[in-house]
């Protein structure tokens, strides 16, 4: 059958192995990018839309999984998300939590029976979504039941729990130092390599990641609710889903609206 | 290198454990008190039901007595040691004062046994306060020879019980360790992503492909026999990085490039096997596995009085970028191995590099040994 796929893959020789061992499989697959980090992963496959993603799990920039969790993310409603298939050299943690989710994955070398059978399921799927014409909202569901298992495993994604927990953030603005009590924030977004520290008052840049700052943040008081945003719980006012998936969040004391992810709606439902 | 380890004399360990342990020795006096009352009716004759029961309350309460004053004044004699260290948890004050443990509760735990076998007997029995002082000097030293023997006997036993447990403890960490340094050297990740590219050469470039084999063979080869051979020539260790390198080049193409330097006359100079490949692994896993564009690794050696100067640096994420995620184990292993052979005179520095192009630098100096 045809179908259109992404290769992200860091390693050239591995991706044009890959692509060579597809097109023997597969003749029809064609592969509309070879790409070589996650960032590039996410933008090619958002402007090509392809049906099928093979992404290298260990890349430079966005790991592969962090270039899926992007991609549900940022994905238009009006196509079907790709497949997702893992490919990963060696790497325990990353086998043990794509067996448990069910992921699809290739482990390197790629091995072609392996490869065939996962071409197989891939083409299974394809049909079943082509017979159900879009993409059912339980198929969707499902994937995205799969990814937050997999954002959750332990060593997988970044999110390791720190030793301690911050309790006030340390801002530079200007020569001085602000000190922020963590109680006082409302939200922390992403801005690139920086982070924005939003308070009913006023609004602080730190020079840290959202990645290295999760793990220091308790869990249960500040929500992940998108891979840029994490938010204080009972800085929330409202939530109001929309027929997407997502929800919509106003908060106490501030006028930003903030919008929580597919993948983190499963967060807002009624006690 | 020997860890200090947690046990070295007697009666350590946990609170049960110390208990237990505590019985145990009750227990044994116990026996000895038996076996001492079996040995008097077969050498005298005299009835064995008095002589077992007087010998077994003298046993067990002489023991009893003894422990009571050697854990205080262990207590005391370990008082200035920092608590937690195993000499303040030994319960052994040292011989001196073990000897006077000795006399006191040999004494003491003689009369208290002997009235109160007594008192179990229904009649009166020689002892210290009855009778002439001869009696009670021979009565003294009579129980203060078991009582020093077997003394001596539970201190050797624990002292070599502890002393096997130390042993124990080392070789287990030192084997501990030599895993670790060998899993950080063949990290699996490394060698399994190599294996795959090789397999994919061997279809599309085989002299490329056995070229790639020999560089992993050597790399094998040194890392394999790193820990054995104490030194090797710096020429050796820059060959080493570069079969390294050569590897990871497979792997990263363009997004990988070397440099090496090191001049002629600093070739022969020895060095410890490998001590540098920690440094240029977090190059590559710190610097430029997380930079898109990728960098430059270089490596270089100079000559700085009499110092050998080391440096590997790269142009990659720099260590702002790099501090999240590491263990450090590569850096605190090339450090543990620079102070066992070089002590003081040797250091490692890591620092931002300079200049624009921005990554990490370290520097290793080493004393050159013959000027």
């Amino acid at each position: 059958m045809n179908a259109t796929a992404l290769i992200a893959e860091d390693e050239p020789l591995l991706a044009a192995n890959l692509q060579a061992e597809l097109a023997r499989l597969w003749p029809e697959l064609t592969i509309v990018a070879n790409v070589g980090h996650g960032a590039a992963a996410v933008e090619r496959a958002l402007a090509l839309r392809p049906e099928l993603l093979f992404l290298d799990i260990r890349m430079p920039g966005m790991t592969g999984l962090e270039a899926a969790q992007a991609l549900a993310e940022d994905w238009p409603d009006d196509a079907a998300l790709p497949l997702i298939v893992f490919v990963t050299a060696y790497d325990q943690y990353a086998l043990q939590a794509f067996e448990r989710a069910a992921f699809d994955y290739v482990l390197k070398p790629v091995q072609p029976a392996r490869l065939a059978q996962t071409c197989a399921r891939v083409q299974a799927a394809l049909q079943a979504r082509a017979a159900a014409s879009l993409q059912a909202p339980a198929a969707l569901d499902a994937t995205l039941a799969q990814l937050r298992q997999l954002l959750a495993a332990p060593g997988l994604a970044a999110t390791r729990t720190a030793p301690t927990l911050l309790s006030v953030i340390q801002a530079s603005v200007g020569a001085a130092i602000h000190m922020v009590p963590i109680d006082e924030v409302l939200y922390f977004e992403a801005a690139d390599k920086y982070v924005r520290v939003i308070t009913a008052a006023r609004e602080y840049l730190i020079r840290t990641s959202l990645r290295e700052l999760l793990p220091q943040l308790d869990a249960q008081r500040f929500w992940q609710i998108h891979r840029g945003t994490v938010v204080r719980a009972d800085a929330i006012a409202t939530a109001v889903r929309d027929e997407s998936g997502k929800v919509h969040l106003s908060l106490r004391g501030h006028a930003d609206k903030l919008v929580a992810s597919r993948l983190y709606a499963h967060l807002f439902k009624a006690m | 290198m020997m860890p200090s380890t947690p046990a070295t004399t007697t009666v350590l360990g946990p609170a049960p454990h110390r208990r237990a342990r505590f019985a145990v020795r009750g227990l044994r006096s116990l026996g000895f008190g038996v076996a001492i009352g079996l040995l008097l009716t077969g050498a005298f004759g005299t009835p064995l039901w008095p002589n077992l029961v007087q010998s077994v309350c003298i046993a067990t309460l002489c023991w009893f007595t003894i422990d009571l004053g050697r854990i205080p004044l262990a207590a005391w004699k370990h008082r200035h040691d920092p608590p937690g260290s195993p000499e303040a948890a030994s319960h052994w004050p040292g011989w001196p004062l073990m000897v006077i443990a000795l006399v006191v509760g040999t004494v003491i735990g003689f009369s208290v046994g002997n009235e109160l076998a007594g008192l179990i007997l229904g009649r009166e029995m020689p002892g210290y306060l009855r009778g002439s002082w001869r009696q009670a000097l021979a009565l003294l030293l009579g129980s203060l020879v078991p009582g020093t023997a077997i003394t001596y006997w539970f201190y050797s036993r624990e002292t070599i019980a502890a002393k096997e447990a130390a042993v124990q403890t080392a070789q287990r960490q030192a084997a501990e360790h030599q895993l670790k340094l060998l899993e950080s050297q063949l990290e699996p990740h490394m060698l399994f992503n190599t294996l795959a590219n090789l397999r994919v050469l061997i279809g599309v470039d085989p002299a490329r492909a056995q070229a790639m084999l020999d560089q992993l063979i050597a790399f094998l080869r040194a890392t394999l026999a790193g820990s054995r051979a104490a030194q090797h020539p710096l020429r050796a260790e820059f060959a080493r990085l570069a079969d390294y390198l050569a590897l990871m080049q497979v792997r990263m193409g363009a997004r990988l490039q070397t440099r090496f330097e090191l001049p002629e006359a600093l070739a022969e100079l020895p060095v410890p096997p490998l001590l540098l490949q920690p440094l240029v692994e977090n190059c590559i896993k710190h610097g430029l596995e997380p930079a898109v564009a990728g960098g430059r690794i270089e490596v270089s050696a100079a000559r700085e009085a009499d110092e050998l100067v080391l440096r590997v640096r790269d142009t990659g994420a720099g260590l702002a970028g790099a501090a999240a995620g590491g263990t450090e184990f590569g850096l605190v292993q090339v450090r543990d191995r620079l102070a066992a052979l070089y002590g003081a005179r040797a250091s490692l520095r890591l620092t931002d590099a300079a200049g624009a192009e921005g990554g990490a630098l370290a520097t290793i100096r080493l004393p050159i040994a013959n000027p």
